[in-house]
């Protein structure tokens, strides 16, 4: 159980602390600088660690709760994390170090600025994935965009203004439709705390009609969509992640796009289940086109980078198949998949940025042959890529295995479907690994480049043992997420809770019996509940 | 039972091996790197022979042996753990994966001793033998899926061992793309199963599947959608029909690469697969013939190639691809315990012909090409010897391996329960072929003058560590398939007894009685006094493999020592069928046309520039101008930097808001 009274807070403010001190450094003083950046986000995540042990997988409540008045009546600063969120953190604070490492040369101008966006995004992301507040949440939502837009747009190459203005349009789009789905619930309920409007939704106290609940969840569901991306609002997502910096492509891709998957499953589906339902069918179509598009697309890019950023297009599509599968091992296996492709792509990332350090480009033509000058980097390279295209036993299959065994309880088609992507992975991955690394050297300046150094060996071999870790040993994981995603599950059962929903009156419960998480009786979540009613 | 009861000991040894040589095998001495390889899988190898000893003291009622480790997944009702059994069939299958594997590690160190990347070759061949250990020993279709896959990764670096040439890596990279496609299959086949038995343990689903009536061709059910699912994995990982297209282009990795995964035993895993899988395809009768019937045709077909390629490697592979056309066929009809002896002899006599073919091209300094061979049955005795022995047994010349298992699939296809005249014979006739190719080969690269300069060209026989290994193998193509000898010779059918409590439990009655009503002629009903006509036919027939075999031998003798110049000329004379035989029917180029060339053309122009630049991008691109020109304005007062995008961009946002609470204010009420 959560007893460390002011472990969140910590955990979401560190950084920002941390660019406090940043800021009271002379900005030419690149080498303090980074070390600074390095040692907070590495502290960052020790702390972050404690999250696992004080966590209890026993409960679907949240945990490490944090409850304070905040603006008015109805805003408060509301803090937790359950099965759902607790792993995400643990990701956003696991890649802040990598990103930061793998900066540590190949951004000279303007140093501060840029880890101070960065540390600054650490703290919006963990936010985002904290917040148990709408307004708090949204915030935190808010948050993340500009110190990417920025770090896009100042550090960036190619056309990266384009890139940085058609990132935050379209994101920017897609938070206006749910500031107003926000403000909208707010009328109705007279509060922005997420557990308090489950319940009242959960009670009966709240009732949306049809249409007005399709609405509110349509506003929700694109703005998290065009996060995630799902086809066919993705297109942003190539030219932001290929023309960021590799610590901007490698926090987009490894935690942002999850914030989109994040705020499906924490608010779209348990908000507003019946309309998630009438949508799932309409979404798995599209998510299984994103995963068969996004690889077909990815195996034609002559851009390395372009490339592992069509992946993603392709590898989320599984995580929101797995959520709308409706089915528990599927949702697990969404959460997984997750943390996964923030690992593994997250690394693909990484090897392309060293080999941008090296040659100033991303052309897949200016390479070739380079597994001979660099063994070292080309071997870790071909070992994340098996990871990606779920190689058992290495993470990635034990997240796509999981979304699609669950998927196919339900749904034998979409599952079937979805497989594919198991092939037109291993098409698009192995064929760019030849290209790059295999046969003689292509290119006459390639033939001296430098293979790893220790610190790039430190960065890809840490990658490498949470890809072995993360295949081997997924039940830390998964029985960790049980216990919330059971709770999900109960909160988007469609006939009986559609029925309640629908004809209150006949069936609302017991009003002392009303906490969000009442249909799961369990002790230590009513004494939360009590707790939190009490204050 | 000090290994019995770890089993994991098995599997942690060419593990460990793969991981030091891996780390630590670049800065060391050949002979370290030696002593880890080698070593870690001898004592593999000795590992299970001490295995085998503990599991005869079994009693029937504790096989298969479990060991179970630890929980690998675990979400809601779906549950893995990392288990691992030893059963009949396992033991057959790890006794002739470590010896074979052990025999060509030894070999390698001979092959390899010049080659660059010494110790990575050592490395990813000790971490193969990881992976097809775990195969055979897994207890559940997911852990079996490790290996499974493992073992393509395996292969797919081996192949592409020499990554400089360009067609090495294609060959890797097409590999493990086709074995993927297959394996779509398989994956979705898992999926089912589990929907199906709510369990991937082997335990669980042959005990449900055991209850089940057996399904027809009139009533077809899930066991044949798991099933023919299945199977399409073993297509592909045992390059049938019309998945084998990469096996051929596998032959760029080393020669002992080509022995020990893409000969002896990764492409036997599709048979292993289905013989393990025998209680749900027993029920599945239209899988079976499936099964039967793209055995018998993969046979036949990829005979017919093998009769015309001049590479002597590749002669071989499309061998191979033959062979495993006959395991199927056996598995097809039935007759697993059979399907598994072939497998057994032929990792034998065709890794024998792998490392006896690499001795050749040792010895001719990296000639493939038997047209520029010849003559070398002098100077290279050992491997001539060996390699005769292994063609005689592949031919299925009576008294060497192949023929008893050969014997016994071609007796089970024509006289078995699911007997069929069609498939006997294209069995029959792909056995005349197998015998003419392999005594073509023989021929050409033995016999005749030698059609090589012979000045510059300085022909050796190869060092001990390559020699020994062949003449081990070459005792075991002898005298491998003797223990098993058939009724027919006069032995008892050890082989199939042992393998009995496998294939007759979980067995479907119906196909039990037809058996019963063969073997036991008081059951018979009176007045019965003959075998079935089918079965008539069948038995005088019998000796038919052995007469197309000798019949191979003479024709191929009449062509290649008697007249030399019969071929070209038959060649010229039937010129059309010879170069679609040549082209391996145009199978690669018609795949191309139709799969390869199309999917990327769609995805490039239709995909990535009609549907992502063109249309998606066009429709944000052309609302963000509007925006921009209508935005004009307050843009000229800004200084033009990108403060002035966000400050666009808010005012955008500010105006969409309001506006977008109003249409939403218009829709709810």
């Amino acid at each position: 159980m959560g007893t460390q009274p002011l472990l969140l807070t910590v955990v979401t403010f560190l950084p920002l602390l941390s660019v406090a001190a940043l800021l009271l450094l002379r900005s030419d003083d690149h080498v303090w600088i980074r070390r600074i950046a390095l040692a907070a986000s590495v502290a960052e995540f020790v702390i972050s660690l404690l999250l696992l042990r004080g966590f209890n997988s026993g409960t679907a409540a949240y945990q490490f709760q944090e409850y304070h008045q905040w603006i008015g009546a109805a805003i408060h600063y509301h803090l937790g994390v359950d099965g759902i969120s607790l792993f995400l953190v643990l990701l956003a604070t696991f890649l802040t170090p990598l990103a930061i490492l793998c900066s540590w040369q190949s951004i000279q101008e303007n140093v501060k600025g840029f880890f101070v966006a960065l540390l600054v995004i650490e703290t919006a992301m963990i936010g985002v994935f904290v917040s148990l507040d709408l307004f708090l949440f949204f915030v935190f939502w808010e948050l993340t965009l500009i110190p990417m837009y920025f770090m896009i747009g100042m550090w960036g190459h190619g056309r990266k203004i384009y890139a940085a203005v058609k990132f935050i349009l379209y994101t920017m789009f897609g938070s206006i439709l749910m500031l107003v789905a926000i403000l909208w619930l707010y009328g109705k309920a007279g509060t922005f705390d997420l557990p308090e409007i489950q319940r009242l939704l959960q009670s009966g106290q709240i009732i949306f009609p049809p249409h007005t609940e399709l609405l509110l969840f349509g506003a929700f569901f694109l703005a998290f969509a065009i996060k995630v991306p799902l086809f066919p609002l993705h297109t942003w997502l190539p030219d932001a992640h290929t023309e960021a910096p590799t610590a901007g492509s490698v926090i987009l891709a490894g935690v942002m796009l999850k914030l989109g998957t994040y705020g499906i499953l924490r608010f779209c589906v348990p908000l507003f289940p019946d309309a998630a339902h009438r949508m799932a069918p309409t979404i798995a179509v599209l998510a299984i086109i994103g995963i068969v598009y996004g690889a077909l697309v990815a195996t034609v890019q002559t851009d390395l980078k372009r490339l592992v950023a069509y992946t993603s297009v392709s590898h989320l599509g599984f995580v929101v198949l797995g959520i709308f599968a409706f089915n528990s091992i599927s949702i697990q296996g969404a959460i997984y998949q997750m943390l996964n492709h923030g690992v593994s792509t997250g690394a693909l990332f990484l090897g392309v940025g060293m080999l941008y350090d090296r040659r100033h480009t991303f052309e897949i033509k200016q390479f070739g042959g380079l597994a001979t000058p660099m063994p070292v980097l080309m071997s870790f390279f071909l070992f994340i890529a098996l990871s990606s295209l779920a190689l058992p036993p290495l993470n990635g299959f034990i997240g796509e295995f999981l979304i699609l065994i669950g998927t196919f309880a339900g749904h034998h088609a979409w599952a079937a479907w979805a497989t594919s992507g198991s092939v037109l992975s291993a098409i698009y991955l192995l064929w760019a690994y030849q290209r790059v690394a295999l046969g003689e050297v292509t290119v006459e300046k390639n033939r001296d480049l430098p293979d790893a150094n220790n610190r790039e060996r430190l960065i890809l071999a840490t990658v490498a043992i949470v890809i072995i870790f993360m295949g081997v040993a997924s039940p830390l994981f998964t029985r960790r997420m049980e216990a919330s995603v059971n709770n999900v599950m109960q909160q988007i059962s469609p006939p009986e809770n559609a029925q309640r929903r629908a004809a209150p009156t006949s069936a609302r419960p017991a009003k002392n019996d009303v906490s969000m998480n009442a249909i799961a009786p369990r002790p230590l979540i009513a004494v939360i509940a009590e707790r939190r009613v009490q204050r | 039972m000090p290994i019995l009861s770890h089993l994991w000991i098995i599997l942690a040894l060419p593990l460990a091996g793969a991981a030091i040589n891996g780390l630590f095998g670049r800065r060391w001495p050949q002979s370290a790197v030696n002593s880890v390889a080698v070593g870690s899988v001898s004592l593999a190898f000795l590992a299970v022979a001490e295995l085998v000893r503990e599991f005869s003291h079994l009693a029937q009622g504790q096989i298969p042996y479990p060991g179970d480790y630890f929980t690998w997944m675990i979400a809601g009702p779906f549950r893995v753990d990392f288990t691992l059994q030893v059963d009949q069939l396992t033991i057959v299958m790890l006794l002739t994966v470590s010896f074979v594997g052990m025999l060509i590690h030894i070999y390698s160190t001979g092959y390899m001793a010049h080659e660059g990347g010494y110790y990575r070759f050592f490395s990813y061949l000790n971490l193969f033998m990881f992976f097809m250990l775990t195969l055979v020993m897994a207890s559940n279709l997911i852990v079996m899926f490790v290996g499974w896959e493992g073992v393509g990764l395996c292969s797919y670096l081996l192949i592409g061992f020499w990554f400089l040439k360009k067609s090495a890596a294609d060959a890797g990279k097409k590999a493990f793309i086709t074995t993927r496609i297959g394996d779509l299959g398989f994956m979705v086949g898992v999926l089912l199963v589990f929907w199906k038995f709510n369990s991937v343990n082997f335990g669980d689903i042959f005990r449900q599947a055991g209850q089940m009536p057996a399904e027809s061709a009139t009533h077809v059910g899930v066991l044949t959608a798991i099933c023919l699912l299945l199977f399409a994995g073993a297509v592909g990982k045992s390059a049938q029909l019309p998945l084998y297209v990469w096996l051929p282009d596998a032959m760029e990795g080393p020669t002992p690469v080509s022995a020990l995964i893409h000969a002896a035993t990764m492409v036997t895993a599709g048979v292993y697969m289905v013989a393990r899988m025998h209680p749900l395809f027993s029920r599945a009768p239209i899988a079976m013939f499936v099964v039967a019937v793209v055995g018998a045709v993969t046979a036949f077909y990829s005979a017919t190639i093998g009769l015309v390629q001049t590479d002597i490697k590749k002669v071989l592979a499309y061998s191979t691809v033959s062979q495993l056309g006959y395991m199927f066929l056996a598995c097809g009809v039935g007759a697993y315990a059979a399907g598994i002896f072939h497998l057994m002899t032929h990792a034998f006599f065709k890794g024998l012909l792998f490392l006896a073919a690499g001795s050749v091209i040792h010895a001719m300094g990296g000639e493939q090409d038997m047209m520029k061979m010849g003559g070398l049955r002098k100077k290279i005795p050992v491997t001539f010897w060996t390699m005769l022995i292994a063609t005689l047994a592949i031919a299925g010349i009576p008294g060497f391996a192949g023929f008893f298992s050969k014997d016994e699939i071609l007796e089970a296809a024509g006289a078995g329960p699911h007997a069929n005249l069609w498939l006997w014979l294209l069995g029959v006739i792909g056995a005349g072929l197998t015998s003419f190719y392999m005594f073509r080969l023989v021929f050409l690269t033995f016999f005749g003058k030698p059609r090589f300069d012979e000045h510059q060209v300085h022909v050796h026989e190869s060092p001990k560590n390559m020699t020994v290994p062949l003449m081990i193998l070459a005792f075991c193509s002898i005298f491998g398939g003797w223990f098993a000898a058939p009724h027919l010779v006069g032995g008892t059918e050890y082989f199939e007894n042992f393998l009995h409590p496998v294939f007759s439990s979980y067995a479907v009655s119906a196909v039990a009685e037809v058996q019963v009503r063969v073997v036991d002629p008081t059951l018979l009903p009176p007045g019965y006094s003959a075998p079935s006509p089918v079965m008539e036919l069948a038995h005088a027939l019998t000796s038919w493999p052995v007469i197309v075999g000798i019949l191979g031998l003479l024709v191929a003798w009449w062509f290649y020592i008697k007249k030399p110049d019969a071929p070209r000329r038959l060649a010229q004379s039937i010129h059309g069928l010879y170069l679609l035989l040549l082209n391996k029917y145009y199978v690669d180029e018609i795949y191309a046309a139709l799969l390869v060339r199309p999917l990327l053309w769609i995805s490039t122009n239709v995909l990535w520039h009609g549907v992502d630049q063109g249309l998606i991008d066009g429709i944000v691109d052309g609302s963000a101008r509007v925006a921009r020109e209508s935005g004009a304005k307050v843009r000229e007062l800004q200084s033009g930097n990108t403060r002035s995008y966000a400050a666009w961009v808010v005012i955008g946002a500010v105006g969409f808001t309001v506006l977008l609470l109003g249409i939403l204010g218009m829709v709810v009420h």
